[in-house]
């Protein structure tokens, strides 16, 4: 991307967002949203929905999306913070990431889902996000998504990006350090470090999936290096 | 932007593109906060407390109990009035053979048809594990096995409040059951040294797919913490293993040193024993370990005691008319401390998001809500277990009367210590005697936890005043005449025990460090993040090691290394600073934040053996939400003609 392309779509944002109704005024509509989706059908849905506020978001391609009933709910996911012009470390989280995408072969975007969310949503407009995706070749399944400040907020908290040091809290970079993972209709969440090997973290998803591969002899590449070749070679001949 | 663009930057030169891009972007970045404006905007006020969002109570760092007003979990307005649930001693299978198939040192073949509870139907388990027990042979194989224990991970139903105040206020837990007595909730198995046993725990967690409460994995791995044990029978993280499926842990209890430093064993009081004696270690605690899910499987439940006996040199007998003559049958009472949040409905509360640690509201002992205990008037030995998840805990008696510590992290010390209290990071454990026949019949007292902490981070170190929340359990000191055969308390207090192993008859031979601390909010140790495919360290078998623990403070770690037991050498580089508490052999370490008193330790010294077993080991956290956010590294024993010893 040249500077001439990235200033133009700079500026594009911030009416794209103001086009969408997105905002301070639009918060209180939002909360009532809220109550208006899908009611659960029992106990267990209300607590899987409970874990997740259910607040719209855009996702990098400029669609309005509903957090827990677009993107979390019956599906595997992977959820990160990050924002665009964060400097030497987002980079490499988001590469990382790219080649945790590659790890998954055609999963992500068919049964897998990653979404990567702004901690800065007054900058990271759905023109400044589809710039980033692009320019790390994010696939179909991997989403950028921003929203009010407030929600996003809320997400941050939600999912656990937050330190109790109110300064450190502060710190965006203390919150993009992490990746969770999980299969939500098994309730089942972990996290690793965003910046671990990708292999591994493609490691940690397989051993939570009932069907997935296990450890070997308390190891988790011996039986993974072969899969990973081949993955490999796929990303290599589409590239 | 073209695609065609992109690809001619991405591959090769990925890195340029990535630095020009930021570059551009860095254009707009805006200036910073700092701390004085954020404290002027009152930031500092809502950190740590509990925070309501959409009528939904979570907790980005909860931090009660004790601490605070906040309440979550349903109130105990009738304390005292459920007894203490005492660990049940688990039984072996009947004439020593299994229900199912044999075992099989290289992983049982057969299939064990039963009855499967988490999928409420019968089912075919088979055994998860694939590696051959090393050493099997030589130490007897199946002929040497002395007890067959059945265990079965499962879910049950328990009550963790008051039944008199909340009738049938059921928590779906997850915990190990013996499948061959009514032993239920927190288990106890009892071995002896040179009797090798065998543990099958079969998995008969929910089938996939079946409700978790909302949290937990069903699959397990309990680990045996500390005791000296072959990697196959261990525990590790990445050795789990799912629901209809189970795992022979074969214990061979034996001592280190048996295969390396003290081949021709030992002899204490003219009982010889193999390995040197002076490992002799007594209260461990088995628990699951799944790696990444440890924290919420543990909280969940699955958490008991083993208890390893050295009645075959006459130490520690479970026999008070023997060796040591400790207080011993139903006057050894283990006793298992957590704390748990709980919703409206009695159901446990976990939040899977969290990442600093978890401090439940309701503080538990053996799964009760504060129980009552009644005692007769004499000696008991009781053995207390902090497990976590997050919380230090220091127990002490509300009649300010002092403990007589005999143990710590189940090793006997060289002489008992006369202590006011004992301060328990995770997975800690201390042995203590309370003599209550000073106590008139009636005589109610308390155990306590008056250690402040107010964030899952770790505690500030200092003592609260003693009041309705720090209370854990009473004691009513019963009038009932009762023989009383252990030792004196004057021998107990002043009697040899366990002498420390000399370091100096093994020599180290490597020095090592790892530093403990975050980047980005994730943990690194020597500022890498764990990968379950790297291998940090390769002590031989044989020899000894100084390990260097360091950490950047401002949080509290109890790390524990799998394996063998260590000795401190120093704390913040001077012996002088050890505390009493430090000087004996230990299985995890306080470091950080208010390690000793209220004082933070930026590094230990320990000096470790690594002997008999070949295999991997990990080093980690015990602040099992850490442990579960990769603070960790795995290590190996190797043979001397291994490419890799020594580095």
């Amino acid at each position: 991307m040249n500077k001439r392309e990235f200033i133009k779509n700079v500026a594009g944002a911030t009416a794209g967002l103001a086009a969408l109704g997105f905002g301070a005024a639009s918060m209180a509509a939002s909360t009532q949203l809220n109550n208006t989706t899908v009611r659960p059908q029992n106990a267990v849905e209300q607590r899987r929905r409970d874990r997740f506020p259910n607040v719209p978001l855009l996702t990098h391609e400029g669609k309005e999306v509903r957090f827990y009933d677009d993107l979390i709910k019956d599906k595997a996911v992977f959820i990160n913070f990050m924002y665009a012009r964060c400097g030497n470390i987002c980079p490499g989280m988001t590469v990382n990431l790219k080649r945790l995408e590659n790890e998954f072969g055609g999963r992500v975007g068919r049964d897998i889902f990653m979404y990567s969310i702004t901690l800065e949503p007054e900058h990271d407009t759905v023109p400044m996000l589809k710039a980033y995706a692009e320019n790390f070749d994010a696939g179909p399944g991997w989403k950028f998504l921003t929203g009010t400040k407030d929600d996003i907020e809320l997400l941050r908290r939600k999912l656990g990006f937050v330190n109790s040091d109110p300064v450190l809290d502060q710190d965006k970079t203390e919150h993009i350090g992490t990746l969770k993972y999980g299969i939500e209709p098994l309730e089942r969440w972990g996290a690793c470090p965003a910046l671990a090997n990708p292999k591994a973290i493609a490691q940690y998803f397989y051993w939570m999936e009932p069907n997935g591969t296990r450890p070997v002899h308390g190891f988790a590449y011996p039986q993974a290096e072969k899969v990973s070749q081949q993955q490999r070679e796929r990303v290599k001949h589409t590239m | 932007m073209s695609k065609k663009i992109i690809n001619s930057t991405y591959s090769g030169k990925q890195e340029k593109a990535v630095a020009r891009y930021m570059q551009e972007v860095r254009d707009i970045v805006a200036a910073k906060l700092s701390r004085r404006d954020l404290l002027k905007l009152g930031l500092t006020a809502s950190a740590g407390g509990l925070v309501s969002v959409s009528g939904t109570a979570f907790f980005p760092n909860l931090a009660v109990a004790g601490a605070s007003n906040i309440h979550i979990s349903p109130p105990c307005n009738k304390p005292w009035t459920d007894l203490l649930p005492i660990p049940k001693t688990c039984v072996p299978a009947a004439g020593d053979v299994f229900s199912g198939p044999p075992e099989d040192h290289y992983g049982c073949k057969e299939k064990d048809n039963r009855w499967h509870p988490g999928m409420n139907d019968y089912y075919d388990f088979k055994e998860g594990r694939t590696e051959s027990h090393q050493r099997w042979d030589e130490l007897g194989g199946s002929a040497a096995i002395t007890a067959r224990y059945e265990l079965m991970a499962k879910e049950i139903d328990w009550n963790f409040y008051s039944d008199v105040e909340y009738p049938g206020f059921n928590s779906k837990v997850w915990t190990y059951v013996d499948l061959n007595s009514d032993a239920i909730g927190v288990l106890r198995i009892k071995a002896q040294y040179q009797k090798p046993i065998i543990m099958r725990m079969y998995n008969g967690l929910p089938k996939n797919g079946n409700d978790n409460q909302g949290f937990g994995i069903n699959q397990i791995t309990p680990h045996l913490h500390n005791a000296h044990n072959p990697h196959t029978s261990d525990g590790g993280p990445m050795r789990f293993y799912d629901s209809g499926t189970w795992w022979d842990h074969w214990y061979p209890n034996i001592r280190a040193g048996f295969a390396s430093t003290h081949k021709n064993g030992t002899t204490y009081n003219g009982n010889w024993c193999p390995g040197d004696w002076q490992e002799t270690q007594s209260t461990f605690w088995f628990h699951d370990h799944r790696f990444d899910f440890t924290a919420p499987n543990v909280y969940k439940g699955l958490a008991s005691f083993y208890t390893l006996f050295s009645d075959d040199i006459k130490l520690d007998t479970d026999d008070e008319t023997t060796g040591l003559r400790l207080p011993s049958g139903e006057y050894d009472i283990p006793m298992l401390i957590t704390d748990k949040s709980f919703d409206s409905t009695g159901q446990m509360f976990w939040d899977p998001f969290m990442t600093e640690g978890f401090l439940g509201d309701q503080q538990t002992v053996n799964f009760k809500i504060k129980p009552k205990l009644y005692v007769k008037r004499r000696k008991y030995r009781i053995r207390f277990l902090n497990a976590g998840p997050s919380r230090f805990i220091e127990v002490s008696l509300s009649n300010n009367s002092n403990f007589t510590r005999i143990a710590n992290c189940g090793n006997l010390l060289p002489k008992a210590q006369i202590v006011p209290s004992i301060r328990l990071g995770v997975a800690e454990r201390g042995d203590v005697i309370v003599d209550f026949s000073q106590y008139a019949p009636g005589t109610e007292f308390y155990l306590e936890n008056r250690l402040e902490q107010i964030s899952g981070q770790g505690t500030t170190g200092k003592r609260l005043a003693s009041s309705d929340k720090t209370r854990l359990l009473k004691f009513i000191v019963s009038d009932e005449a009762v023989m009383d055969e252990s030792a004196d308390m004057s021998t107990l207090q002043t009697q040899t025990m366990v002498p420390m192993p000399v370091t100096a008859k093994n020599p180290a031979v490597k020095k090592r460090s790892f530093s403990f601390s975050s980047l980005n909010g994730a943990w690194v140790v020597n500022d890498k993040l764990f990968d379950p495919g790297v291998i940090s360290a390769y002590p031989v078998d044989g020899t000894s090691e100084l390990w260097t623990l360091k950490s950047g403070g401002g949080w509290s770690h109890p790390i524990h290394i799998h394996f063998e037991e260590f000795q401190l050498v120093s704390r913040n580089g001077k012996a002088s600073n050890l505390d009493i508490e430090d000087k004996s052999r230990k299985d995890v370490v306080r470091i950080g934040q208010a390690a000793v008193g209220t004082a933070g330790s930026g590094e230990v010294q320990l000096y470790m053996q690594f002997r008999d077993w070949h295999g991997d080991y990990p080093m980690h956290c015990h602040n099992v939400v850490h442990e579960d956010h990769a603070m960790m590294v795995l290590w190996k024993v190797v043979p001397p003609n291994d490419p890799n010893a020594g580095k």
